[in-house]
């Protein structure tokens, strides 16, 4: 018999099916699911049944790399965490987790940390994903739901515009969605999406603001803007006209190196789209003003009358499995279930009457993850650390720093399926199950609720996430429900009123729909898939225009470093590539790390393609092969960031309000290894 | 401490914007001759050509000065300074302490001293602006004196507005500063066929009812004339204070004039010999002033210079030292007066010095780039002046691909494998695609399945 259910990688959450016979089992793509509807998947997604029968499962507690009971390591961590709230307080004990944890994992996580731990320090590893276009879309429309539209009304789009974005090879079935409208791709590398565009336009790395500043200010001059639309369903729009006139376009192709012509051309075939969408990701986000970046296409967004039109729109593309949901129910320092915010007072007193404790017993705001797991193990820091879906020795950035940090720890105890790199480091290590293992929710990057359902047993010896956090509270005093449907009616209670309003979703709904759209409010309620149609949920109803400043990247090149650093994703592997690495198709198509530059760069360093090559910043350096492209600027290296070593070399410079690190440019020297 | 700006132009009032950027506690007064908000001259000719109106030039709106505390005093000329007690003194009798004091007066329109000049427009302010668009509405011909950049633009804006436009020029090429006598030539042709006709080494005489009078006599026609013959540098009150002014008023590299307590920048400053005309440096200066001001260390050491004409269907960029010769320094040259396509490049110790492009290029961004960087050329000149021209060539014809190459990026499949699973029976994309999921990830490498399973049957077809 197959289940159905999702592919366990990234946002898009592929439909997939899954036969187990014996130890045999067999994936196939569903039809049903819009996202890779007409039966698609990647090469993740199609060899994803290795994960399960692989043989590299975790498959029994370890406490100092010793096997223990379950009993024995849920004993040891709750009594060792309990020493160190008594000695230390309870922002001793920190907790991070993850965007693939599913919704009732987040959920419960952040009721571990604020009800059973009464600690601040909690936060997760979507901070380092999703951070700056949630709290650009805050800002502008008062809510953030990814992609405010189902995924196949792309398909009605003549124009898409994707900043920072390259789907073809982080969410290839994605792709299909795309194709009746002409692509405009900004991005400094010629990335296998690149290849798809229209237009490409290549700006510097950690130049993309000025770009968009750019494109305003010409669709501003050149007559372009949707005037009915800015002064009907906007505010602000003048003071952002006032701050582009610094920004004409001669100045922007000197800062961005794109041609004034190319900018020109982009902003009209955007305002002349019938249908047009302005999409973000990573490229444009992971910066010191990732923020203000997606403000400005935001902005440029708004001035071309997108958001909230039928048709068309603003939307980023959210990276993690459940990057959306894990940033909607209160794994993040500021943040309580339902996207409510934590020092929202009538958000605490909802909360934590759905807790059954007191509102002023709910602790405040904490540390964002960069800087929690910075103050790891520092006086005044965290002296414990529970991490569950998470690998930030690979994933943080200056990993070598964070790695030291995570070492001057008392306790770290980690939850996972492998032994990843952060794992080794654990004082007890707890093996869970992993997707399709398990049930639970997941909410893709349209803001649709999806059902992940256990199609195969898990082997023996682990343990639902779920039952790990309750275990822990129980030990620590709480009775807390630990069976998926239980934890996800107890969320929808949490949520009810919030932004992120689930309380009408129930299992049976989502699979009945293939899916339910929040905000859903109550049983009878239909889901919102376009939720910004009729207004947006600011308090006047109107989108803001907000005004934003380019400024350069946090490090620039210099003479000692001189060359630019970019980080990204390659399609056969996913984020730290715990899971990826381990699949052996997937490692044969990408085996290991490597280094793309241009020829005239290796020419100038005599380097040869297959040459072993260190890349060295002023955090650290990492290593990996040459491969020689003329599809990366002169100036520009890029390396992929699934194995150890190129986030020794990033940048942790924060960005002021989304606290998200300059994960995309910093500047480096690069040598061959004799 | 309190900070007294004169000049609210682009250096100015960009100046008091980094300044309070950087420090929430200072006291600003900044002083502007002009009534209105501070404007982008930059965008002066868009407005001209009409892509651009005079509202969307305002760098500051009025509300930002009581926002940001900044008290700006506009309208209000400041008539001299008292070095001795630290104090200015307007024309209309307000006198205000300083303990820092920034010159930002910019400069003023040369206007030559020829007879009926009067009767000319200058180009240099939105009032200007104003003043020669009322006067294009009823004018049958227009005549423009002066062929450096504004010259350039404000020609090509009038001619888009349909006006036959003559634009005389002293020198022996357009934009003789910035250009080599060849990309002069074009440029002229380019503007010729967009209306623009041009005279280059007349001297303009007089200015009569109907036209330009040359030297020689001869009457260039035209009942609307406008002046763009250069600016000068804008330095009677620092020179009436004592400070040190040659053209502009002399500054080292903090910006400060030979009294430490008092700035200038912009086009009224002269540093290292240089007076610079344009606004990236008065914007690099204004942004090195402010943090000297705010006890800083930066240094001013001298600007790029990156000129970059503004006009329709004439896309040129013209940096650094383009005049060099083969003997002095390595030149690349392409030129195809026919297309309107000039292109150079002038290299030195493998630093690009200068460079002009004339005709749309997708060089220009990277040649900007590379010039504002001082990075090293690479080897392949002519890819620099044609970028795309050495990039490998894709083999997606199914013949010419070799079996290596994947074909379906997103589920890692080889031209080999889908011949592979071919010669095992397969015969359409469809079993290709069950057999090695090609075509299942994005989609988007189903042509190029189905024209290398049609070659191979067609190959079959053909051995039969």
């Amino acid at each position: 018999m197959s289940v159905d259910t999702h592919c366990p990688y990234c946002a898009l959450q592929c439909g997939m099916a899954i036969r187990a016979e014996g130890t045999e089992v067999t994936i196939t793509p569903r039809t049903d699911i819009p996202a890779n509807a007409g039966g698609a998947l990647c090469q993740k997604g199609w060899t994803a049944a290795e994960l399960l029968t692989n043989g590299e499962r975790l498959t029994g507690p370890l406490l100092h790399g010793n096997p223990v009971s379950w009993e024995e390591a849920l004993d040891h961590v709750a009594e060792r965490l309990g020493a160190l709230r008594d000695e230390h307080g309870p922002d001793a004990v920190a907790v991070f987790g993850g965007g693939g944890l599913t919704n009732e994992k987040a959920y419960l996580l952040g009721k571990l940390a604020r009800v059973a731990l009464g600690t601040s320090q909690i936060d997760y590893n979507g901070r380092f994903c999703m951070s700056s276009a949630a709290a650009a879309s805050i800002r502008a429309f008062g809510l953030d739901r990814g992609m405010p539209f189902p995924v196949t009304d792309l398909a009605g789009a003549d124009v898409v515009l994707l900043a920072g974005a390259n789907p073809a090879e982080t969410m290839p079935p994605f792709v299909r969605h795309l194709e009746g409208a002409r692509l405009i791709v900004i991005d400094p590398r010629r990335t296998a999406t690149a290849r798809l565009a229209w237009l490409h336009l290549r700006p510097a790395p950690g130049t993309d603001l000025a770009l968009a500043l750019g494109l305003l200010h010409l669709a501003v001059a050149e007559d372009l803007v949707d005037v009915p639309y800015v002064a009907g369903r906007t505010t602000g729009f003048e003071e952002v006209r006032t701050s582009l006139a610094s920004w004409w376009p001669e100045r922007v192709e000197r800062i961005t190196g794109v041609p004034v012509q190319r900018m020109r051309e982009a902003v009209r075939a955007l305002a002349f789209a019938r249908n047009a969408y302005v999409l973000t990701g990573r490229g444009a986000e992971q910066h010191a003003k990732g923020t203000d970046t997606v403000s400005a296409f935001i902005n440029l967004a708004l001035a071309l009358g997108l958001p909230g039109r039928a048709g068309s729109g603003y939307g980023c593309l959210t990276g993690q499995g459940n990057g959306q949901g894990g940033r909607e129910h209160g794994q993040k320092a500021d943040q309580l279930p339902g996207y409510r915010k934590i020092d929202d007072p009538a958000a605490r007193e909802h909360v934590a009457g759905v807790w059954g404790v007191r509102p002023e017993d709910l602790p405040g705001p904490g540390r964002s993850a960069y800087e929690l797991l910075d103050a790891l193990g520092t006086p005044g820091g965290p002296r414990a650390m529970l991490l569950f879906g998470s690998n930030p020795v690979v994933s943080a950035p200056d990993s070598a720093r964070i790695a030291d940090r995570i070492r001057a720890l008392d306790l770290l105890v980690v939850c996972d399926v492998v032994m990843s790199e952060t794992a080794a480091l654990a004082d007890v290590v707890l093996p869970v199950t992993q997707w399709a293992e398990e049930t639970g929710t997941m909410t893709n990057l349209e803001g649709r609720v999806l059902l992940r359902r256990q199609a195969v047993a898990p082997p023996p010896g682990v343990r639902g996430d779920l039952e790990v956090i309750a275990g822990l509270a129980r030990r620590l005093g709480h009775d807390f429900a630990d069976e998926p449907g239980k934890v996800f009616e107890e969320l929808r209670r949490a949520s009810a009123g919030g932004p992120a309003d689930y309380a009408g979703i129930t299992y049976e709904r989502i699979a009945d729909e293939t899916g339910v759209f929040w905000p859903c409010p109550d049983p009878e309620h239909a889901g919102t898939p376009r939720p910004f149609l009729d207004s947006f949920p600011t308090p006047d109803g109107r989108a803001r225009f907000v005004p934003v400043e380019h400024r350069p990247p946090a490090e620039d090149i210099d003479d000692d470093y001189p060359v630019y650093l970019t980080t990204g994703r390659v399609l056969a592997h996913y984020q730290s590539g715990a899971q990826t690495r381990r699949i052996a198709s997937l490692t044969a198509a990408v085996p290991e790390p490597y280094v793309e530059l241009h020829p005239d760069l290796a020419d100038r360093l005599a380097i040869e393609a297959g040459d072993l090559v260190r890349v060295t910043s002023r955090r650290g350096a990492g290593e990996g092969v040459a491969r020689i492209s003329d599809a990366i600027r002169s100036d520009t290296v890029f390396m992929p960031f699934h194995w150890e070593g190129a986030n020794r070399l990033t940048n942790p410079a924060l960005d002021p309000t989304s606290r998200m690190p300059e994960f995309k440019v910093c500047a480096v020297r690069v040598e061959r290894v004799a | 401490m309190r900070l007294v700006v004169v000049g609210n132009g682009m250096a100015g009032s960009r100046l008091v914007g980094e300044v309070r950027a950087r420090d929430p506690r200072v006291s600003i007064t900044v002083f502007g001759a002009e009534h209105g908000r501070p404007y982008n001259r930059v965008l002066l000719s868009n407005v001209l050509a009409g892509k651009a109106r005079p509202e969307q030039l305002g760098l500051h709106d009025l509300s930002w000065y009581a926002a940001n505390r900044v008290e700006a005093a506009l309208g209000s000329e400041v008539a001299w300074i008292d070095r001795e007690a630290r104090a200015v003194h307007t024309a209309d009798g307000r006198r205000e302490p300083y303990d820092l004091l920034v010159l930002a007066t910019g400069s003023e329109a040369i206007v030559p001293p020829i007879p009926g000049v009067e009767r000319a427009i200058p180009f240099r302010t939105l009032d200007d602006c104003d003043r020669i668009l009322k006067a294009a509405e009823h004018s049958r011909r227009a005549v423009v004196v002066g062929g450096g950049l504004l010259g350039i633009e404000a020609a090509r804006g009038l001619a888009g507005r349909g006006l036959p436009v003559t634009l005389l020029h002293l020198a022996g090429h357009l934009m003789e500063r910035q250009l080599d006598a060849e990309a002069g030539l074009v440029l002229g042709e380019t503007l010729a066929g967009l209306g623009v006709e041009t005279r280059t080494g007349v001297l303009a005489e007089s200015v009569e009812e109907t036209g330009v009078r040359l030297a020689g006599g001869e009457l260039v026609e035209g009942d609307l004339v406008v002046l763009a013959c250069g600016v000068r540098p804008l330095t009677a009150l620092a020179a009436e204070a004592g400070l040190e002014v040659r053209r502009g008023v002399v500054v080292d590299d903090e910006l400060r004039t030979d009294d430490p307590s008092i700035f200038a920048i912009g086009e009224c400053a002269e540093h290292d010999g240089t007076v610079y005309g344009l606004v990236a440096p008065a914007w690099e200066q204004a942004s090195v002033a402010a943090d000297v001001i705010t006890g800083g260390k930066t240094r001013y050491r001298g600007s790029r210079l990156v000129t970059r004409l503004k006009a329709s269907s004439v896309e040129l960029a013209a940096m650094g030292e383009t005049q060099l010769t083969d003997e002095h320094a390595e030149v690349v040259r392409f030129s195809h007066r026919a297309q309107g396509t000039y292109r150079k490049l002038v290299i030195r110790d493998d630093r690009l010095v200068g460079a002009i492009l004339l005709g749309d290029s997708d060089a220009v961004g990277t040649l900007t780039q590379l010039f504002d960087r001082g990075g090293p050329v690479p080897g392949d000149r002519a890819g620099l002046l044609f970028p795309g021209l050495s990039a490998a060539p894709v083999a997606d014809s199914p013949v010419l691909m070799p079996d290596a190459a994947k074909v379906c990026q997103c589920n890692n499949v080889t031209k080999g494998q889908i011949r592979a699973c071919w010669e095992a029976g397969a015969r359409d994309v469809a079993g290709v695609a069950a057999a090695t999921r090609a075509t299942t990830g994005c989609g988007t490498c189903r042509d190029a399945v189905a024209g290398i399973v049609g070659w191979l049957c067609e190959q079959e077809g053909v051995s039969a």
